[in-house]
């Protein structure tokens, strides 16, 4: 994706032909930074989103040293081992007790493993299908609000139809249908999540190709693809930006909860959603490290990656959070809604939301 | 208006036919030989052949789907595989469930969404506004299912190991014409389930919604010939604020109604949610596209309602 536009303004405001750099230093002159280096400068300068970064990272590196985990402990992810797993009893040992720091679970396998790996699952099917949707969602969300007439209709209907559709409930019955697996899941979760950034791409789309720029393009000659992609996409790539990465953690959940009804990525994969459907089913609540973990686990990704996306949109578009009221962009009525309110999260086919 | 609110239920019946050819086509043609399911297992291949024939099943598929749609006009949903009654009837016992959800924690969610919002609203910034973008937050990210056996765990588990048996587990639904007191004991934890998570959404579309409009020019004026904050803030500002949050409410109503799927599983509860997880389970299909429909009917009804409420209470707005 192109960063041009964000170099261009940035040329704009760069000194003047003619002028030395050093005349305008000593002169106490402003330096010209990109929208791009701005939003970034707000982002560094945001104790929340260091905290955010913080969370996700542990997650990350969780993720990447699940096998040193599992080979340092010896203990396998998969594999039940009622022998060195459990005690004399046959009951799963709780935190802390034989060597397991977080315990087994009724099967004998380490929670701390089980919960490395699905650490893996749930960055990996969270990033992937948001990006799936977030491609997808742009590029059709350009072409109907760009072509319009027949084609505008028709995905429109189309992004309509798939935010009314219950997710949860199309999900289980592709799964039941298919049999569940990781890419069906990402597949399924891409699917639901596209229409929202699209609808949103869509009414920006509208109302950027009026402007001046567009109509210059055309008139030396640029094709519409390029208009598009070139001209306009920059322009909507702050909303786009800020979407996506709110997405990833209903991603997340998402993936989470279809684990725990059964239909998403099955057992004997260690996702933080099967250990809960397992630990649900087996032991009851009297062992609640089964379940307290994978959702701490659960929990710290998801507010890590809310957090980062609230940062990301207050530096992007330092209007519309944590200022003054009265400092507030006045609201054009009937205008489309800001495509960086959290209200339209809420209907990213989102999955934090209740059913 | 009018012009505006028919175009829109024209809209909403063509998406409700994407929907329901999308589900047509999944169901149909995904599955396994429908007269095969309904003969049971020790059916001979003639008496499948018959039942195929009665249900239409050998004729060309275009013309199973026109069939299909004729009997969906008519408000014939078919007949259930495995349960032998007609999924109108049943939709009708199940919805019951889905509507005390709906009614119980749709209250508790708006109102514990809107206090939290307006309180932050009123202070930018300060302790309360903080806390409540911690609680928006939390409840951003928390699963509907870890809630609920968080629920659970504290207030079902650990209260009646102590011999404080308060509230009931999982599995307990009492109907309200049982027993209205309860109805409303059974469904207290899924309620604050539900409740608790969509709050957090409502929290911050109130707030923002609030700072917005306190920003205002009118609300200068209010404050300039002297009225109470207090009366700015319920009187003036609460009315132009509160749009967002009607839209939103109708919609997220009409998605519990549907259908709670997890709060329903966690809790054991016999509504659309449970029951068309089970019904996918033993491939029912009358069934499944049944309450695939009513869900996405909910959806759409919803959607143009709270347009129409819009229009009302936004004079500004301007339907065209």
């Amino acid at each position: 994706m192109s960063l041009s536009p964000f170099e261009v303004s940035s040329a704009a405001l760069a000194p003047e032909e003619g002028q030395s750099a050093e005349a305008l230093d000593a002169a106490g002159s402003i330096e010209g930074r990109s929208p791009l280096r701005l939003a970034l400068a707000r982002l560094r300068s945001d104790r929340m989103a260091w905290v955010a970064a913080g969370m996700i990272l542990l997650m990350v590196a969780l993720a990447l040293i699940a096998p040193l985990l599992s080979s340092i402990t010896g203990h396998s992810p998969y594999n039940p081992d009622l022998v060195n797993g459990t005690d004399t009893f046959g009951q799963p040992y709780g935190p802390g007790q034989a060597g397991f720091l977080l315990g087994t679970d009724n099967v004998g396998r380490d929670i701390l493993v089980r919960i490395a790996y699905g650490a893996r699952i749930s960055l990996l099917v969270g990033i992937l299908s948001t990006l799936l949707a977030t491609v997808g969602g742009t590029a059709l969300g350009l072409i109907s609000g760009y072509y319009g007439g027949w084609i505008d209709a028709l995905l429109a209907r189309l992004m309509d139809a798939v935010l009314s559709f219950p997710y949860v409930l199309a999900a289980i019955v592709l799964a039941a249908v298919f049999g569940g697996s990781l890419p069906l899941t990402i597949g399924v979760i891409a699917f639901f999540s596209w229409a929202a950034i699209g609808r949103i791409v869509r009414g920006q789309t509208l109302s950027q190709k009026e402007k001046e720029y567009v109509e210059a393009a055309r008139s030396i000659g640029a094709g519409s693809f390029r208009i598009m992609f070139v001209d306009i996409l920059p322009n909507l790539i702050a909303p786009v930006i800020v979407l996506g990465t709110l997405l990833v953690p209903v991603a997340i959940v998402f993936e989470a909860t279809l684990d725990y009804l059964g239909v998403g990525v099955g057992p004997p994969t260690p996702t933080w959603g099967n250990m809960l459907a397992d630990d649900q089913g087996s032991a009851g609540f009297g062992a609640w490290w089964f379940w307290v973990f994978p959702s701490v686990a659960l929990l710290i990704t998801t507010l890590g990656f809310n957090l980062l996306g609230d940062s990301v949109r207050d530096a992007l578009d330092p209007r519309t959070e944590r200022l003054f009221a009265n400092r507030r962009k006045k609201v054009v009525v009937g205008a489309e809604p800001n495509p960086l309110s959290r209200a339209d999260s809420k209907r990213l086919g989102g999955g934090t939301e209740a059913p | 208006m009018t012009r505006f609110i028919i175009r829109r239920i024209v809209q909403g019946i063509v998406t409700l036919w994407v929907i329901v050819s999308l589900v047509f086509v999944l169901f149909f043609m995904t599955s396994p030989d429908p007269a095969r399911l309904l003969a049971g297992k020790e059916a001979t291949l003639t008496q499948v052949a018959t039942i195929r024939a009665a249900l239409g099943l050998n004729h060309p598929l275009w013309q199973q789907y026109l069939d299909y749609l004729g009997r969906l006009i008519h408000g014939n949903l078919g007949e259930s595989y495995k349960l032998h009654e007609p999924v109108t009837s049943l939709l009708g016992q199940w919805v019951q469930v889905d509507i005390s959800l709906a009614v119980g924690a749709g209250i508790i969610w708006l109102a514990m969404g809107l206090s939290v919002g307006i309180l932050a609203a009123r202070r930018p910034r300060s302790v309360w506004d903080r806390s409540a973008t911690v609680f928006v937050l939390t409840g951003l990210s928390t699963p509907t299912f870890i809630l609920g056996l968080l629920l659970l765990y504290v207030f079902f588990y650990i209260l009646t190991t102590h011999g404080i048996a308060i509230f009931p587990g999982a599995g307990n639904y009492t109907p309200f014409l049982t027993n209205p007191a309860q109805w409303a004991h059974d469904l207290i934890l899924p309620w604050l389930t539900l409740a608790l998570i969509t709050a957090a959404t409502y929290a911050r579309l109130s707030r923002s919604s609030l700072l917005e409009v306190l920003g205002e020019d009118y609300i200068r004026t209010a404050r300039a010939k002297g009225l109470s904050e207090r009366r700015i803030v319920y009187r003036h500002a609460l009315r132009a604020a509160i749009t967002p949050i009607v839209t939103q409410f109708g919609i997220d109503l009409a998605t519990v109604l549907g259908g709670a799927i997890i709060t329903e599983t966690v809790f054991g509860l016999p509504g659309l949610g449970q029951n068309v997880v089970s019904a996918i389970a033993r491939e029912d299909l009358p069934v499944i596209q049944g309450i695939v429909l009513v869900a996405a009917a909910f959806i759409v009804v919803a959607n143009i309602v709270v347009d129409a409420i819009y229009a009302v209470l936004d004079p500004r707005v301007r339907l065209s």
